[in-house]
């Protein structure tokens, strides 16, 4: 089972800390992050690649993205 | 999935804020107060001003640099699909954070992005800004450690949207409606500088197109200058920060080819010499920016792509300016407002009170 991020309608900084907390102290090496703008979505990948995490999908859902990633 | 963004990688934030370090600076020459080619706290004090929300003579004028600011932000949003209208994010307590954020900035007499175009023009007085600046960004990220958000927004009508962008466009037909008249204070319903800063200005048309071109540009890179220094305090990342470096060493270099650098720290164009209220002013501004995520720019580029809780904080900072000047809050280059330092006091309360208060997942 993938660790759920759910960052949308959250603004800058958010999504990035929950993500970085999550790639931090979470123990499921897969993650799905949702976010609602392309500035989070950027961030959010940014801040995780940062990390040595692999971005291994990013698609459009709802009003905003959702992106799955590996812990590196 | 859109093709990836070429601004907001590295060299594309380095680039926009290049552009924006040699065109303020080219404002300036072209008419704009010293090192104030761009300063978005001093442009909305100045259109508070226009409209009569102050009557301090000196600084006001519609300025149409933010107009073009939150419009060209929104050309871009719409031309990327990236225009999401929300709102509901604690939209009273950004009203109240913008205000305080506004009297902030007006005690040491310029936001972040003045700030910075004050050091390049060679005045050390935006030293003490800066630092007290990185201070209240550094107080914001222990909140934001602690669990400090504002909660979430909801998506919502167009509409919303569109409110900020509709009111600056209607700023600009006033202006077109109510043109400046030589040697007049008013025209219709606009009052007008006659002297200071606000009588200060690059041609109407040129500011407008500058201002619709940042705006776009900084759309796309997401360009904010207290997200620079939060992100390296908060998370040791740079992205921000090399486009807000970038912007100062490319002021630097044009105000020396234009030969606007003079270094020093007394007799610089609307500045004080006072180091501590430098420091407390700019230390209350960015706490307030911290605590509402994103430098007064980036919440007018907010604005434009349909953020109507950053739109609530522009005019938080409009209204704050109103009360800055009525009120005696605002410092001149005499000094701080004979309330000014009560009001940094204030301020800094009301956000310790919003930072310790606002935590947890009550989205």
């Amino acid at each position: 089972m993938a660790a759920t991020v759910d960052a949308r309608g959250l603004s800058c900084p958010q999504p990035v800390i929950m993500t970085l907390d999550e790639i931090k102290q979470g123990k499921e090496k897969e993650m799905i992050v949702f976010v609602d703008t392309d500035t989070s979505k950027e961030n959010v990948i940014r801040a995780a690649e940062s990390q040595g995490c692999q971005i291994t999908d990013v698609t459009p859902e709802g009003e905003g993205y959702r992106i799955a990633l590996t812990k590196g | 999935m859109q093709g990836k963004n070429i601004f907001a990688t590295r060299w594309g934030i380095i680039g926009v804020g290049a552009v924006i370090g040699i065109l303020a600076p080219v404002l300036q020459k072209l008419g704009n107060p010293g090192n104030m080619g761009i300063c978005v706290a001093c442009f909305e004090r100045d259109i508070a001003g226009a409209v009569g929300l102050h009557r301090a003579g000196v600084v006001q004028f519609v300025r149409p640099e933010i107009i073009g600011f939150v419009l060209g932000s929104m050309i871009a949003a719409y031309l990327f699909k990236e225009f999401r209208p929300r709102v509901g994010s604690a939209p009273i307590v950004r009203f109240v954070l913008g205000a305080f954020a506004m009297i902030g900035a007006l005690v040491f007499l310029g936001c972040p992005w003045r700030a910075v175009l004050r050091l390049s023009g060679g005045d050390g007085n935006a030293i003490l800004g800066l630092l007290g600046l990185t201070f209240g960004i550094w107080i914001g990220t222990l909140f934001l450690k602690k669990g400090y958000n504002l909660g979430r927004t909801q998506v919502t009508h167009a509409t919303v949207g569109w409110m900020l962008p509709l009111l600056m466009a209607g700023l600009f037909v006033l202006m077109l409606v109510f043109p400046q008249i030589e040697g007049e204070a008013q025209s219709g319903v606009l009052f007008y500088s006659l002297k200071g800063p606000g009588a200060m200005h690059a041609p109407l048309f040129l500011s407008l197109i500058v201002g619709l071109g940042i705006g776009f540009l900084a759309q796309r890179s997401r360009f904010c200058t207290m997200g620079a220094i939060r992100d390296v305090v908060l998370f040791g990342q740079t992205h921000l920060l090399s486009g807000f470096i970038s912007l100062a060493v490319a002021a630097f270099l044009t105000n020396l080819a234009l030969s606007q650098f003079k270094a020093g720290f007394v007799g610089q164009p609307v500045a004080h010499t006072m180091h501590i209220w430098n420091f407390a002013g700019m230390a209350l501004a960015g706490l307030a920016f911290a605590l509402a995520g994103g430098c007064p720019g980036r919440q007018l580029f907010l604005s434009g792509e349909g953020d109507g809780d950053a739109a609530v904080f522009v005019l938080g900072m409009i209204v704050g300016a109103g009360f800055a000047h009525n009120f005696g809050l605002a410092s001149s280059p005499k000094g701080v407002g004979p309330h000014g330092i009560a009001a940094v006091v204030v301020g800094l309360l009301f956000c310790l009170f919003i930072g310790f208060t606002m935590r947890g997942k009550k989205a």
